[in-house]
């Protein structure tokens, strides 16, 4: 019993690496999957990395990559198919014990990116902020509960008396203020934010990004920030990881990435960004990414530290190019197979499939139209033998 | 820009909406005036009348909004004198086109991509199905849709964000418009598309000689597209010139504002510059300088009197108290001074961007 409750608690502090860093959450190989049998899409393939107690970790990534799925599955809502996810080295992926999620739920807190999706419109701010603290009894007596809240509201920014008042009242930069102190009030230490952002105007955006790293000074507090914007996860992040289509194709520091971007993909990603700057813009090469220009027939890919942390995806001849190149400081030679830049966008697949389905379809009325006919026909003649019988 | 002919001219235009018995002004005395082929970016924050501005000339004003004073000459017309929908339809969708942000919305979920562009042909060009199917598929092919044919009658949902993207931009090109006016194009799109979708619209330009007008909030979008920039707060031109003076000469303190919060210029590890307060309520009338309440660098004047449009250069206008002979000399701040030498600073190693092979 004793022993059972011990593995059912989390330490209070996480594994530490070589360097002396504390691991607060690692993904190990994470496969995940959506869909069953023939049509199952592995959406995140083999996944791994570590985050660093006090960073801010960025995932960026276009629409697709499996971004977002990583972050859900971070707080269990899309279940793991391979690997695990170990938070302060305890795993939490899979089936744990109802005493372990309760933590997990209470000290990994999300931040979404539509505000106002994410808020019950029928909730007043009060009822949101402390829906938490009520599931977890995190106060002593009603005047503890709402000094809480009180505080933790003028600590993003609001006041007091927009407790009594509904998501709708509020502009998007202050709804986003209270999915922060929703977070917040917990006391996490790690957040989850999901393009918390992107949703908001350019004026108000600094604003959110300067709460959050004052949240982050305060409490220590560790950010998985999940976006796809480069220009802005430069400044804020400590460690940036690139996916692609489900695979980490590169992590690296904020600057190093920036500086030494190894990987084709986090090039032509960086490359894409808009510069400010009427001359640097024009004067810009456009590089567009093509996986073509991979062999992995023979030589698997797989993702390696090439040096100082910078983890670069590659097969055996590439990862000893990057080597070499990045201990003299260079970047590799840009690849690029000929192609129209539109071609690179996928073409849906299964177009084979829509012919065949639509022919079910017609089908399926002319069936229809059929069995119609022929119930008027049976009603006349059972009618007309009624009639007949009369 | 003398030698080249204004193609759609705005005089001192006024907006407003009619709010559940309140009325709103959202557009307060804008002039401007477009050139052929030229793109001009109308930046500004949400709310500043942006689309309102440019839905003016489109026809497309929602119900409860009306022109309250001004003119929009297009073509030797006035477009403020339209009072009936058929003549809309002869300017809007054939002469001047719009491509709007969300492409999932603006298509029809349930016709194929080729029905749509051919009704919008068949409707404004005088020709038989059959033709219209081979100008169609000639569009597809233009704006980058590999196997047009095969794709032919595909639905919006078996295509991709960009491609939805580049079916819009074929729709509003497919009438050979004077104007194109493009509302946000690339902010739902990733930013990989969004640079192939920007490259489009501007080779395209080059082969069909539209001009744009570009709405975006995206300083980099414009450094990318603009040739001209109009910087729009609380419904007025606060600054417009050439896409070079706006960057490396801004006169306006909004202006200032928008440059200094660039992610670009900020210090790792200080604090992002946000511009403090938020923009006026355009229900009361503005007294003054609209911006005077949020600009550290106010004078007493802008309280009171609203500042006029100053000339600096044939191009470059500036709507400040600041540019009065009587004003004190004001620099603008630190951050955003030498700001192409900053940019060069922050960004001359990442090689993706500057430095090539």
């Amino acid at each position: 019993m004793k022993t059972e409750k011990k593995t059912s608690v989390l330490p209070e502090r996480g594994p530490v690496d070589e360097k002396g860093r504390e691991i607060l959450l690692s993904l190990k190989n994470v496969d995940i999957r959506f869909g069953k049998g023939n049509s199952s899409a592995k959406v995140v393939k083999n996944v791994s990395f570590d985050i660093y107690r006090g960073e801010t970790f960025s995932l960026v990534g276009e629409s697709g990559s499996g971004k977002t799925t990583i972050g859900r599955a971070i707080i269990r809502v899309n279940p793991c198919s391979a690997g695990e996810i170990q938070y302060k080295g305890v795993r939490i992926s899979g089936k744990i014990n109802q005493a372990l999620e309760r933590q997990v739920i209470r000290n990994i807190q999300m931040v979404f990116q539509d505000p106002s999706a994410s808020l019950n419109e029928r909730a007043t701010v009060d009822y949101i902020v402390s829906e938490g603290l009520h599931n977890f009894h995190l106060y002593k007596d009603e005047a503890d509960r709402v000094r809480k809240v009180e505080h933790i509201i003028e600590e993003v920014g609001l006041l007091p008396e927009h407790l009594t008042r509904y998501p709708h009242e509020f502009s998007g930069g202050q709804r986003q203020r209270i999915g922060l102190a929703r977070a917040m009030v917990m006391e996490p230490e790690l957040v989850i934010a999901d393009e918390p952002i992107s949703a908001l105007d350019v004026s108000i955006r600094a604003q959110v990004l300067n709460l959050m790293k004052k949240f982050q000074q305060e409490r220590g507090l560790t950010y998985l920030f999940i976006a796809h914007d480069l220009s802005i996860v430069r400044f804020i992040s400590d460690r940036i990881g690139v996916i692609y289509k489900g695979n980490i194709v590169e992590i690296a520091e904020a600057e190093e990435l920036f500086d030494f971007p190894m990987h084709p993909y986090t090039r032509s990603l960086i490359s894409a960004v808009p510069i400010p700057d009427p001359v640097l813009e024009r004067d810009k090469v456009l590089l567009t990414y093509d996986p073509a220009i991979h062999d992995y027939t023979a030589d698997q890919p797989r993702l390696e530290d090439i040096g100082g942390g910078h983890f670069v995806f590659g097969n055996e001849q590439e990862l000893a190019q990057y080597r070499t190149l990045r201990a003299k400081g260079e970047l590799p030679q840009w690849r690029s197979a000929e192609s129209a830049d539109a071609e690179n966008e996928e073409i849906p697949a299964k177009r084979t499939g829509r012919p065949g389905r639509r022919g079910w379809r017609m089908l399926r009325r002319a069936l229809l139209a059929l069995a119609g006919i022929l119930g008027v026909c049976v009603g006349l003649f059972l009618i007309f033998l009624l009639l007949a019988v009369i | 820009m003398e030698d080249r002919n204004v193609i759609l001219s705005v005089k001192d235009l006024y907006v407003k909406f009619r709010v559940r018995g309140r009325e709103l002004t959202a557009i307060r005395g804008i002039s401007l005036d477009l050139y052929e082929h030229e793109s001009v970016a109308i930046v500004g924050e949400s709310g500043s009348g942006k689309s309102v501005f440019t839905k003016t000339f489109a026809g497309m004003l929602e119900r409860n909004g009306y022109l309250a004073g001004g003119s929009i000459e297009f073509e030797g017309k006035d477009l403020t004198k339209i009072r009936r929908a058929k003549e809309w339809s002869q300017i809007r969708g054939s002469k001047i086109a719009t491509v709007f942000q969300d492409p999932m919305t603006s298509l029809n979920p349930i016709l194929t991509i080729g029905k749509q562009i051919t009704s919008v042909i068949l409707r404004h060009q005088n020709c038989s199905e059959g033709e219209a199917r081979v100008r169609a598929l000639a569009m597809m092919k233009k704006v980058g849709i590999p196997h047009a044919e095969a794709r032919f009658d595909d639905y919006p949902f078996q295509y991709s964000g960009g491609m939805r993207q580049r079916i819009v931009i074929a729709i509003a090109l497919s009438c050979q418009p004077k104007i194109l006016i493009c509302d946000e194009p690339t902010t739902a799109l990733d930013v990989t598309i969004q640079a192939q979708i920007l490259k489009l619209i501007k080779d395209l330009q080059k082969e069909f000689g539209y001009s744009i007008v570009f709405i975006t909030h995206d300083l980099g979008v414009v450094a990318n597209i603009a040739d001209r920039v109009a910087v729009l707060y609380a419904g007025q031109i606060v600054e417009l010139g050439t896409t070079e003076e706006l960057f490396y000469d801004p006169r306006h303190p909004y202006t200032w504002a928008l440059l200094s919060s660039l992610p670009q210029l900020a210090q790792r590890n200080a604090k992002l510059y946000s511009i403090a307060g938020t923009p006026p309520s355009l229900y009361s009338e503005i007294t003054g300088d609209a911006f005077a309440p949020r600009n550290p660098y106010a004078l007493k004047i802008d309280t009171l009197k609203e500042p006029p449009m100053f000339q600096i250069t044939p191009t470059h206008f500036a709507r400040t108290w600041l540019l009065d002979p009587r004003a004190p000399r004001v620099e603008k701040p630190e951050g955003i001074q030498n700001i192409h030498e900053k940019m060069m600073n922050s960004l001359h190693v990442s090689g993706g961007q500057v430095r090539e092979n």
